[in-house]
């Protein structure tokens, strides 16, 4: 049987994620892909790092970052009354960090990418940076842009251990879909574990395949 | 670009019904527990239409969020001493009530070449001959069901030879799982999950002797804000109904001791 409510609450999950993620990450990678300052390779390294961290390790550093007697949990705990780890919004706030490099990376080798001579064209014939961005960088970036939200959505959609850590796996709130094939398969419910997977399999395989298709594109369009 | 907009709204309408929490209970429970507690809460709901939410998981992990301080109302542990640790930091209500004992069982697969024995012999034999394979339980570094397997097995003396035919599951269910896969020779879980019919279905089980290892108490506890439903439910978990399941899943209740 399939765990609507978990699926439903995965997509939820990862369509909010990838669309706080994305605009950030256009404004955040346009400047890194722009930057020559020194430290650069230490800011790089740091929105690689959930990358490499185990998730379990990730998950650890975030319970224990949201949750009681930590400064940021008891805040969200005074103004709304309830925790912020083992809810939705503190799933969201840890899919968010988790999701960094996904989004981040490719939007910035987009940006990377747009030849330098082009802003300056724009600046000439008094463009300004906003206008810059809007009507020049984005049109040739956007595939770009679509791999990093494509990309933030796949793999929110199937991150497990961090989930594991801080959600609580509540019905409804935490418990995503990924969790919800754990449980099947400890309940040696093998049937309902192997058609949820296939739905799993079947939406990265679409959204690799669109990745891929997309990258190609950039090349193409940029080269 | 265009139509970002009306995405985003709605999204922030499909947003809003997640956000809102009901008055239902949230009860953690151990994994162990899946099928006895589905049956005693389906039973409970059609009672006094009170509907309840249950996440089951590994006792250690949600002893740690709930340090963390997890939303939980009720904790039914897999292992005392996950209870009453909490109970002296002052995380639970009070110590709690033994909701029920669970035993070990020897699992093998069907069709498998070992056969299942009370007193572990054909698991002696299949060793000394050179013929097992893998042999599932659980950790027993954090796992309850894990420590107590690796107490049976001492008692009858193949704790060091088995060693190197181990695999460890993160909790009794998981390596119930290994044990009925196939890929191993066999098993030592929850005669409780042996009793399940997706698991009898594919395998034979024998129930090891309670003396062979310290007792499997699992308590359970309020959390200091538990709701009234919550303290409902808490006691109908100690009623003969509740009870009755909970044997008829193969675990010995207090009173029957």
């Amino acid at each position: 049987m399939m765990d609507w409510q978990a699926l439903n609450l995965s997509l939820l999950l990862a369509a909010l994620t990838a669309a706080i993620l994305v605009p950030v990450s256009v404004f955040v990678g346009r400047r890194l892909a722009l930057s020559k300052s020194k430290s650069l390779p230490v800011i790089e390294a740091l929105i690689a790092l959930p990358l490499v961290l185990p998730p379990t390790v990730l998950g650890f550093y975030l319970l224990t970052a949201f949750g009681k007697g930590s400064p940021l949990g008891e805040l969200w705990q005074t103004v709304f009354g309830h925790s912020l780890a083992f809810s939705f919004e503190g799933l969201l706030l840890a899919s968010i960090i988790v999701n960094i490099p996904f989004a981040m990376q490719p939007i910035q080798r987009g940006f990377e990418a747009v030849p330098q001579e082009l802003r300056d064209a724009a600046a000439c014939s008094g463009m300004s940076p906003l206008e810059t961005l809007w009507k020049i960088e984005l049109p040739l970036a956007w595939p770009a842009v679509l791999t990093g939200a494509v990309l933030t959505f796949a793999h929110t959609l199937g991150e497990f251990g961090v989930v594991l850590m801080v959600g609580g796996a509540i019905p409804g709130e935490t418990k995503t879909i990924a969790i919800s094939i754990y449980d099947k398969v400890q309940s040696f419910d093998a049937r309902s574990a192997a058609e949820m997977s296939a739905v799993l399999l079947a939406v990265s395989v679409t959204t690799i395949t669109l990745t891929f298709l997309m990258s190609r594109k950039i090349g193409r369009r940029l080269s | 670009m265009k139509p970002l907009a009306p995405a985003l709204l709605g999204l922030a309408l499909w947003a809003t019904p997640v956000i809102t929490s009901a008055q239902e209970p949230l009860i953690a429970a151990a994994s162990v527990l899946k099928f006895a507690l589905d049956d005693i809460a389906t039973a409970y709901e059609a009672q006094t239409g009170q509907a309840l939410r249950i996440a089951y998981g590994s006792t250690g992990n949600f002893s740690a969020q709930i340090r963390e301080g997890a939303p939980f109302d009720l904790f039914l542990a897999a292992d005392e001493a996950f209870i009453l640790g909490l109970a002296e930091e002052g995380l639970t209500r009070d110590q709690g009530v033994i909701y029920a004992s669970g035993r070990l069982a020897m699992l093998t697969p069907k069709n498998g070449a070992l056969a299942a024995s009370a007193d572990l012999s054909t698991l002696a034999i299949a060793l000394q001959q050179g013929e097992l394979g893998r042999f599932a339980i659980a950790s027993p570094v954090h796992a309850p069901y894990g420590m107590r397997a690796q107490e049976a097995l001492e008692h009858q003396g193949l704790w060091d030879d088995i060693q190197d035919h181990l695999v460890f599951g993160e909790n009794v269910s998981q390596a119930t799982q290994f044990a009925i896969s196939g890929n191993t020779d066999g098993g030592i879980v929850a005669y409780a999950l042996a009793l399940t019919p997706e698991v009898q279905a594919q395998s034979n089980f024998a129930l090891i002797p309670a003396e062979w290892h310290a007792p499997l108490h699992q308590r359970m506890a309020l959390l200091p804000d538990a709701s009234a439903e919550a303290e409902a439910f808490y006691a109908y978990l100690q009623s003969d109904a509740a009870r009755e399941v909970f044997v008829s899943y193969g675990f010995a209740v207090p009173e029957s001791e």
